[in-house]
């Protein structure tokens, strides 16, 4: 689990996040959403330890994250892995060598080991055999893929996810979302995951997180977002009329029922 | 504002650096990629230090035969001139300045678009200290290569003074010769590399300096490099000043 406490981040005069206490489950995926400049990408920055806050603290489990030294700190990153909105992968590296780096970096593996996990890595996101082609040679939604086996390798506790699904069509989105929730229930990762998208909300939002100008919104699951009264929260999600109508719609049915 | 601006840099070379000197993570990992830094910097550069050196050699020497011109000073004094000056001055100093361009702009980019790309941000949070990983292997194969692309630079250019005089009989080989070997100072050949050394380390930290905190898109980066060029070939002038005054 993760927690922040009374988080503030300012950039000079620029109070970004202004005070938000929440909490991200282990097990289940974790969604941050708000409207651009609602602040998503700096508590994300904040949790991975990228930004350290004006004030405020973050704990993973019991371990205040900015109590840390540069040693544990790294320690703790070791047991995080991250999708980059842009995927983040290394072009001069073919995508075995992406998803093995860390391995290189950190374990005293032997190759054979190494590659039998790069194998079981791939495998779990349904990319068997692309081990020697570089990153620029396959799809948006490979990369996102092969960025998800690379932030898998280690193992993780923690998996943050910056907008996975930016850039992909509706169904490829659906398929990442769904390989993010199941990596997630399986492996008990605390998971969270930046974005923008609606499908994203209502398919795997068991924890959602919404921010408006810096503050704690509102919080809940996706099953609470229809029946919810909070304007923020129903303007956000439902910003057009057909979507809206489409609630409204949801609800007749829901109270008939 | 200016001043201001200068130390906020300064300080945060420094700084870089000082997280640049660190453990690392893995000894195979840095020492792989030192060994990639060595061809992409050393091999990858040969060429065009060839080209420039062989050229200050047949300047060099075509200039000081035509100074000399009917004087009383002996005409073998060209072949020590070329030498001296080479070694001096010539071979540390322009080789490093074209090379602050090439290899400078070169690292400050390849940083500068990791940067951009989130790159260095993943291995961040992967727990890699980018620092040291993507600069001190880089200032490592600069120090060990450069000053061997330096003597290269000065054997390549005393060559150069050769072809340009003693090919059209401006002068004897033998005169050539004599010329290459009078008055030789040893303590000249330890100041071409100390000049080499400083200089490799001044144009890598400052390049991958400026790569390192590159902020923005394509525009930015250009910046970035060009400011890498710029400020490592200051550098290199200042302290080419600073080391001929304390050598000398």
């Amino acid at each position: 689990m993760i927690r922040t406490d009374n988080i503030i981040k300012s950039f000079g005069d620029n109070d970004v996040l202004k005070g938000v206490t929440t909490e991200f489950y282990a097990g289940k995926p974790n969604l941050i959403i708000g409207s651009s400049g609602a602040g998503k990408t700096v508590l994300l920055k904040l949790l991975i330890g990228l930004f350290e806050p004006t004030s405020g603290k973050v704990y993973y489990d019991d371990t205040d994250l900015f109590a840390l030294d540069d040693e544990a700190l790294r320690e703790v990153r070791m047991k995080v892995g991250m999708l980059f909105q842009g995927n983040a992968l290394f072009d001069s590296m073919s995508v075995g060598e992406n998803i093995r780096f860390p391995m290189d970096m950190f374990t005293n593996k032997t190759m054979g080991e190494k590659e039998k996990r790069v194998n079981e890595c791939l495998e779990m996101v349904n990319m068997e055999g692309i081990n020697d082609r570089f990153p620029s040679e396959v799809s948006g939604g490979m990369q996102k893929r092969v960025g998800i086996a690379r932030a898998m390798v280690l193992e993780p506790k923690y998996l943050f996810c910056d907008e996975p699904n930016s850039g992909l069509d509706p169904k490829t989105s659906i398929l990442i979302d769904e390989l993010i929730c199941d990596l997630t229930n399986r492996n008990n990762i605390t998971t969270v995951i930046n974005t923008h998208d609606m499908n994203s909300v209502m398919g795997i939002g068991d924890n959602i997180v919404l921010l408006k100008d810096g503050n704690l919104a509102w919080q809940g699951n996706k099953n609470e977002v229809l029946e919810s009264d909070s304007e923020v929260l129903q303007d956000f999600i439902f910003a057009s009329p057909f979507l809206r109508r489409l609630r409204e719609d949801a609800l007749k049915t829901r109270h008939a029922e | 504002m200016v001043v201001d601006n200068m130390l906020y840099n300064l300080g945060r070379y420094v700084n870089l650096l000082r997280d640049s000197v660190s453990r690392p993570e893995k000894f195979s990992m840095y020492y792989k990629e030192t060994m990639r830094q060595m061809d992409a910097i050393g091999v990858g550069s040969v060429f065009i230090v060839l080209l420039i050196s062989v050229f200050i050699g047949m300047v060099t020497a075509v200039q000081f035969a035509d100074q000399l011109g009917d004087s009383f000073v002996p005409s073998y004094y060209i072949g020590y001139i070329v030498r001296d000056i080479t070694i001096i001055e010539m071979a540390p100093t322009i080789t490093c300045l074209v090379l602050a361009g090439k290899v400078g702009s070169n690292l400050a980019a390849e940083i500068g678009g990791m940067r951009q790309k989130e790159h260095i941000d993943a291995m961040e949070i992967m727990g890699v200290n980018t620092a040291a990983y993507l600069i001190m292997p880089k200032i490592i194969a600069a120090v060990v290569v450069i000053p061997m692309l330096v003597a290269i630079s000065a054997f390549v250019s005393i060559i150069g003074g050769y072809l340009s005089t003693v090919v059209p009989g401006t002068i004897s080989h033998t005169e050539y010769v004599l010329g290459l070997r009078s008055f030789f100072v040893p303590r000249y050949v330890f100041m071409m590399f100390v000049k080499a050394a400083v200089f490799a380390f001044l144009l890598t930290s400052v390049s991958c300096y400026f790569g390192y905190y590159v902020k923005g898109g394509s525009i930015e980066l250009g910046e970035a490099s060009t400011s890498a060029v710029v400020v490592s070939d200051v550098m290199i002038l200042v302290f080419d000043f600073l080391i001929a005054l304390v050598l000398t």
